[in-house]
């Protein structure tokens, strides 16, 4: 009896849907590079956390007698010329650029998406000057507009979150904004308001969980830019004061002692690129795991 | 009427990620020339897959793995995807039209230059010949005022119209066969109905030959002489129209007639669905893949493996274990 | 068409009006007085009394209310007066037109090289998608957009500057003065600037050749008997560009960003480092008008990219 069961039921039958973590998994983890950006972004936390316990050395106090070594098993990256030991400035240089990340991201985010969904949501004339604000926001390049508002209040830490949070808001804003309306065109939206469901709620319910993953994908791609964005800032000299550690601030010291100590420069660029190449490696996967219609947009 | 196409044991598949799905499985089939033949089958059984191979238009993880595709004496397959041959056969000897209207005309483009890069290509003409004949072409298919219209965007114009100019672009150049591809599913019935006739007509007019791919017993009932039924990659029954209608033999083929409502028959009678759903292609059993939904099944059927098919009648072949004397 | 383009337009001069709210108000958060720091910068001898202060404030109009300021920076703009320069003590306008044309001569170059050969990269790995052209395109595009550009300024000084000895490493020289000492101080530069860009374009138009070739009216042209390379150009390309050309509009600001690092690391008088002076010189008259040219430039571009939308695509143009 059961297997003549099997014979018919078997598999001559559509198979059962995979469960959408599982999908999420295989997805995700498909591609190598994925998983090795992962692995980086974790280490990489990991260091920020346990900056204290890692660093073999004071990065803000250095040794003068150890001034401007090469490499070598006291100072794995050398030192820069007040003799403080660039593989420690390293370690906490991790610490400002995921501080800074985040918070602007965190900013930012709560900010744009508030006002997306606000002007999607409102329509008609508000809908039109929010967006043309964040349209004028954006005829600012990043860079320069965070260059202004860092040096209009001043350096420091506080500020430039401050200034890039400001640079980074429309990106969201526009995001939230495309997925508000659709989600608004929507014929089940419709139907519920045909239904006499509320307004409020009716959007915000079916609009945050939409927006979820774009937004994931964003926050992700955004944090790599905006270590980048930073480092630069740091690299002009607006962000953390000396002694502080950052990884912009350390490749511009190093740059007078080019020929002789490379390492200076070229360690913390080094480590730019791998951390910003992970977050974008965790961000493609990602997009391609949450909803791969996305690749066109993001 | 001679022979035009003799597809012999054909066999596609697609390599996906859970598995080797085998979605033409040794299908054969032959048109001759001016012959209206019907493929049917529902979504998924690889009828679409099967006229995409002649032409060779399968893209990986699709792959063309056996068969021979006999077209003026030659075999089709064995000439590259790219090769001269083959590009000289598409659209010109052989012509496709498709399913959605609303997608398969490019955006970008006017619909004067989707036509005329056909005739420029195959028929050797100067783009203002070109443009006139196009222009001749629209106006056969319908396209009312077609001077002005033959500079529009495809946006311009509805989905009936769009198939319009799709069976121009088809039969432009004077393909000996058209290979529509459900090509009214996407349409409303009015329009199937005007669109049905007009394929008719054009290809009667151009002295073509018809394959029209279908889910739909009832577009073939009225255009086609021969019927193909698909399942699950394979060829289950085929014959003449009226034979397929009069006597209808694979428990498949049944179920499809009985799911459509016929005027000439007693008001009242329910329509039987067909239970349970299209097969999985990925790891098939080695039995008959009807099984599970057909409602005549025996002991036989449980321990051999699929029939393949044989012939009952004239021009009448079916693929099953049935005792065909019921 | 033409509907579409003044609507554009009109939208192109409200984005204006709140580009120049945004650029005043900015630079007013300065806290504490602009005119006190003038005074302390230009102070040769002695200090100034309060009513010399009050006479220098009624002289910049500073005693006006804040709306009158607007106005009259506006008035000043639209008949090219940028105000006077608090570090060099000279015409705003006139130092910008010494240094545009620096950073002009070098972010297009750098940005025709990114667009044209991005595109050409992104174009080719999607077409021989899976071998290892596509690989190494792919490869370098990921690494390319997160390279920082002034650690690759350094880099590319420490190479072929210093340890080779090809290239010059600073400095400016203009192509009408010395044409190959000209591009020879300009390769280093350039390439730093359309780095990123090349890679965003590159990913990009693979990402969308790649869809494009899915679409179904490319199965209907293979279908044609067509052949790749007309299919490609005729029927791929058109369609692939358009969300490349969005990123070419965001890359003309990225040339602006990068401008200002490069100009800093090559010492290079251009526009950049002219606003990173004089953000560190507190010379917030050069801040303000620097920054609004550089916006208006940018909001020119996307205006010409929204109008080339509607050349591209028909739906757009008629929808």
């Amino acid at each position: 009896m059961s297997e003549q069961e099997t014979i018919i039921t078997g598999a001559a039958e559509a198979p059962p849907p995979v469960s959408e973590w599982k999908r999420f998994r295989r997805v995700f983890f498909q591609r190598k590079l994925v998983i090795f950006g992962l692995v980086v972004l974790m280490m990489m936390a990991f260091t920020a956390i346990f900056a204290n316990w890692l660093a073999p050395h004071n990065p803000y106090r250095g040794n003068l007698a150890d001034s401007l070594l090469q490499p070598c098993w006291k100072y794995p990256l050398g030192t820069d010329v007040l003799g403080k030991d660039t593989l420690s400035r390293l370690i906490y240089g991790s610490r400002t650029a995921f501080m800074v990340g985040f918070i602007t991201v965190g900013i930012a985010a709560v900010i744009g998406v508030s006002l997306g969904l606000l002007a999607g949501y409102l329509g008609g004339l508000a809908n039109m000057i929010i967006m043309r604000c964040m349209d004028a926001l954006m005829c600012f390049p990043m860079l320069l507009l965070a260059l202004v508002i860092a040096a209009v209040l001043g350096g420091g830490i506080q500020n430039v979150i401050i200034a890039l949070s400001v640079a980074t808001v429309p990106g969201y804003a526009r995001v939230m904004h495309g997925i508000t309306l659709s989600v608004r065109e929507n014929d089940y939206i419709l139907a519920e308001e045909a239904m006499g469901a509320g307004n409020v709620r009716t959007m915000l319910r079916h609009v945050l969980p939409n927006s979820l993953p774009p937004m994931i994908v964003l926050i992700t791609l955004q944090l790599g830019m905006l270590i980048l964005a930073e480092a630069s800032l740091s690299f002009l000299g607006i962000g953390i004061e000396p002694p502080g550690a950052a990884w912009g601030s350390m490749v511009a010291d190093g740059y007078q002692y080019l020929l002789t100590n490379p390492v200076l420069s070229f360690a913390p660029g080094l480590t730019i690129m791998l951390v910003v190449f992970a977050f974008n490696m965790v961000g493609d996967g990602l997009r391609d795991a949450l909803d791969p219609r996305l690749r066109g947009l993001l | 009427m001679a022979e035009l196409l003799h597809v012999t044991n054909l066999e596609t598949q697609f390599a996906t990620e859970s598995g080797l799905v085998k979605a033409v499985d040794g299908v054969s089939y032959h048109l001759d020339e001016q012959e209206i033949i019907g493929l049917v089958g529902e979504s998924g059984c690889g009828k679409s897959v099967s006229q995409l191979s002649v032409l060779q238009l399968i893209n990986a993880p699709g792959k063309i793995v056996g068969g021979e595709i006999m077209f003026e004496g030659r075999n089709l397959l064995e000439f590259g995807r790219h090769s001269p041959e083959m590009r000289s056969i598409r659209g010109a000897k052989i012509a496709m039209i498709f399913q959605e209207p609303m997608t398969s005309l490019n955006p970008v483009l006017t619909i004067g230059r989707q036509l005329t890069e056909m005739l420029e290509l195959h028929m050797d003409m100067s783009r203002s010949v070109a443009k006139d004949w196009a222009i001749e072409l629209l106006k056969t298919v319908g396209i009312p005022s077609a001077e002005n219209r033959i500079d529009d965007y495809p946006h311009h114009f509805s989905g009936g119209m769009r198939q319009r100019v799709m069976i121009a672009m088809g039969l432009s150049c004077n393909p000996k066969i058209l290979i529509a591809d459900e090509p009214t599913t996407a349409l409303d019935v009015t329009t199937q109905a005007q669109l049905l006739e007009l394929m008719k007509e054009m290809v009667e007019k151009f002295n073509a030959s018809l394959i029209i791919v279908t889910h739909n017993m009832g577009v073939v009932a009225r255009y086609a002489q021969r019927i193909y039924i698909m399942y699950a990659g394979r060829i289950v029954e085929s014959g003449t129209t009226k034979e397929i209608f009069r006597n209808p033999l694979h428990p498949y083929t049944i179920g499809l007639l009985k799911c459509i409502p016929r005027l000439d028959e007693e008001a009242g009678r329910k329509l039987v669905p067909i239970e349970g759903l299209p097969p999985n292609l990925i790891n098939m059993p080695s039995t008959c893949a009807f099984l599970p939904r057909c409602s005549y099944k025996t002991e036989k059927c449980l321990h051999q493996s699929w029939p393949s098919l044989t012939h009952v009648g004239d021009q009448h072949y079916v693929g099953c274990h049935l005792d065909l004397g019921e | 068409m033409t509907a579409y383009i003044i609507r554009r337009l009109l939208m192109a001069l409200l984005v204006l009006f709140l580009v120049t709210l945004i650029v005043f108000f900015v630079i007013r958060l300065l806290p504490g007085d602009p005119l006190l720091i003038f005074v302390a910068q230009s102070q040769t001898s002695g200090s100034m009394s309060m009513k010399e202060v009050e006479h220098l404030r009624v002289e910049f109009g500073l005693d006006k209310p804040i709306l009158v300021q607007y106005v009259r920076w506006i008035w000043g703009i639209l008949h090219g007066d940028l105000g006077m320069s608090i570090n060099y003590h000279e015409d705003v306008g006139k130092l910008m037109l010494e240094r545009f044309p620096v950073t002009l001569y070098l972010g297009m170059s750098a940005f025709i090289l990114s667009g044209v050969l991005g595109i050409l990269l992104g174009l080719v790995a999607a077409l021989r998608r899976g071998t290892w052209i596509d690989t190494l395109a792919t490869t370098f595009a990921n690494v390319g957009v997160t390279v920082p550009v002034f650690w690759l300024g350094l880099l590319l000084i420490y190479f072929f500057g210093l340890k080779l000895g090809w290239l010059p490493i600073a400095g400016y020289t203009s192509p009408f003065d010395n044409l190959w000492l000209s591009i020879r101080k300009a390769v280093m530069p350039v390439i730093c600037l359309s780095i990123v860009g090349l890679a965003m374009n590159a990913r990009q138009m693979r990402s969308s050749v790649l869809e494009v070739a899915q679409q179904d009216y490319v199965r209907t042209a293979w279908s044609k008997g067509l052949r790749e390379r007309v299919i490609v150009l005729r029927h791929i390309l058109k369609n692939s560009l358009i969300p490349v050309i969005t990123l070419l509009g965001i890359g003309v600001g990225f040339v602006f960003a990068g401008s200002v690092l490069v100009e800093t690391v090559f010492a290079i008088p251009g526009v950049g480092r002219l606003l990173v002076t004089s953000v560190f010189a507190q010379d917030y008259v050069v801040v303000q008008s620097g920054t609004l040219v550089i916006a208006v430039i940018i909001m020119v571009s996307n205006l010409i990219v929204d109008i080339s939308y509607g050349w591209l695509d028909p739906r757009i143009r008629y929808g």
